[in-house]
């Protein structure tokens, strides 16, 4: 028997996923790293980006798009907690164009900086997903 | 003494009610539902978040630096009471519990000379505590327009006490919601959100076991991952006081309704025999005068 990695991915709206998955690339915040069956603990904030689900060595990958997170390996498995996730074949493309446009102007018109580093972060978001439906 | 024509209408009338609040009661019984399974659906997100949270707070807290929002800015005079509440009436007594339980900490801190601020969530905590501190409500938020409560409309609210707390608002942030147990049974709970609550130190070696017992590898650090999830808690936490708000409001209206129903039930049935009462009295007098004025013949 091959050895699986159990995994988790919460939402604050509800368990999106529960299962098991030979290998997983988590985009961290300090780089993209994988999770194979028995790896080390460590936590770990994830920056806007994919994560790549092998259901079995080879195959094909289940992509999915999280805004930021938390990721943390146990010697249970990998949960991975994710603000928001988005499907990316359900993005429209120039839907996301004119919010990041608009997210820009905002950025100028904010009024301090607490508004201001929101609106950044709200950007860093859209843009990391823009260029990932780009290069698909 | 009423009149059969009165009586008449008053039943009527006592049973078009009825039937509005049986309505109401199916109504609220199918909200119930998926209001509880959204709470539910919430459960293990907020559960993974506080174990994550305990672990790293244990770790940090001793550390110069930490972040305010977990130790505190140091002091406790200024003080913001979030009172959450529902949209609409007619949910017996859930909006004045709330109330009542943010009205009896709220004169607690007045009297140790503190400074309270009160941001409501829902129309109807919001017009009870105009009446009492209309002076000390910083904000309202109305939520009437949303149908289904998301992560999405929490962040907003969370957002905004954060800014706030940002800027040197407020020390301490209690949340006020009634935590859902059963549609019978709603707790009204008091929670802290800022600073972040902690387990004491005696639960400092169980905190090692809930993490897996392992030693962890921190990416970029204890204090930035920190740093990061601390924010993210407080909307959490929001969102699911929210949730279980939602969940209660519509179980007390479901009980409420329930008794109300019940009440009409019973008053139709007094009125009944009332009315039965009276067009018996009132064939037997008219028999009475016949008889009479037949026997005088």
């Amino acid at each position: 028997m091959t050895d699986t990695l159990h995994y988790e991915i919460v939402s604050p709206e509800c368990l999106l996923k529960d299962a098991h998955a030979a290998m997983i690339v988590v985009p961290g915040t300090d780089g993209d790293f994988t999770a194979l069956p028995h790896h080390a603990p460590m936590m770990s904030t994830i920056r806007p980006g994919v994560v790549e689900i092998y259901e079995a060595e080879g195959a094909e990958p289940t992509r999915l798009f999280l805004k930021g997170g938390l990721a943390q390996i146990n010697p249970a498995g990998l949960t991975i907690l994710a603000e928001e996730t988005i499907e990316l074949d359900k993005v429209d493309t120039d839907d996301l164009n004119q919010k990041i446009s608009n997210t820009k102007e905002d950025i100028e018109d904010a009024k301090d900086d607490i508004e201001r580093s929101a609106l950044e972060k709200k950007l860093a978001w859209m843009v990391a997903l823009s260029e990932v439906v780009h290069a698909a | 003494m009423p009149s059969l024509k009165d009586l008449k209408v008053r039943i009527s009338s006592v049973k078009s009610t009825q039937k509005i609040t049986k309505a109401m009661k199916m109504v609220a019984a199918s909200k119930l539902r998926r209001a509880q399974d959204a709470a539910e659906a919430a459960r293990p997100y907020a559960e993974r978040m506080e174990k994550v949270l305990t672990g790293l707070g244990l770790a940090v807290k001793g550390q110069p630096g930490a972040s305010p929002l977990l130790v505190g800015t140091g002091k406790e005079d200024v003080e913001l009471v979030i009172v959450a509440t529902s949209e609409r009436g007619l949910c017996g007594g859930f909006n004045t519990s709330i109330v009542k339980a943010a009205r009896a900490h709220i004169e607690g801190l007045i009297r140790d000379g503190k400074t309270v601020k009160i941001l409501c969530i829902g129309r109807k905590g919001h017009v009870l505590m105009r009446r009492l501190y209309g002076e000390k409500i910083v904000g309202f938020k109305d939520m009437s327009a949303i149908k289904r409560m998301g992560f999405a409309d929490a962040q907003p609210i969370a957002a905004d006490i954060l800014a706030m707390f940002k800027r040197g608002e407020f020390d301490v942030a209690t949340l006020f919601y009634a935590k859902f147990q059963s549609a019978l049974v709603q707790i009204t709970t008091k929670q802290q959100l800022i600073p972040a609550p902690m387990p004491e130190a005696a639960n400092e070696n169980e905190s090692g076991d809930e993490l897996g017992g392992a030693i962890y590898d921190y990416e970029p650090g204890e204090t930035e991952i920190l740093e990061d999830l601390l924010p993210r808690n407080v909307a959490v936490q929001v969102y699911r006081g929210l949730l279980e708000n939602a969940a209660s409001e519509q179980g007390a209206r479901m009980t409420a309704m329930d008794n109300a129903t019940r009440n009409a039930g019973d008053m139709i049935d007094n009125l009944t025999v009332t009315y039965n009462r009276t067009r018996q009295a009132a064939i037997t007098k008219e028999l009475i005068e016949i008889i009479s004025g037949a026997e005088a013949l």
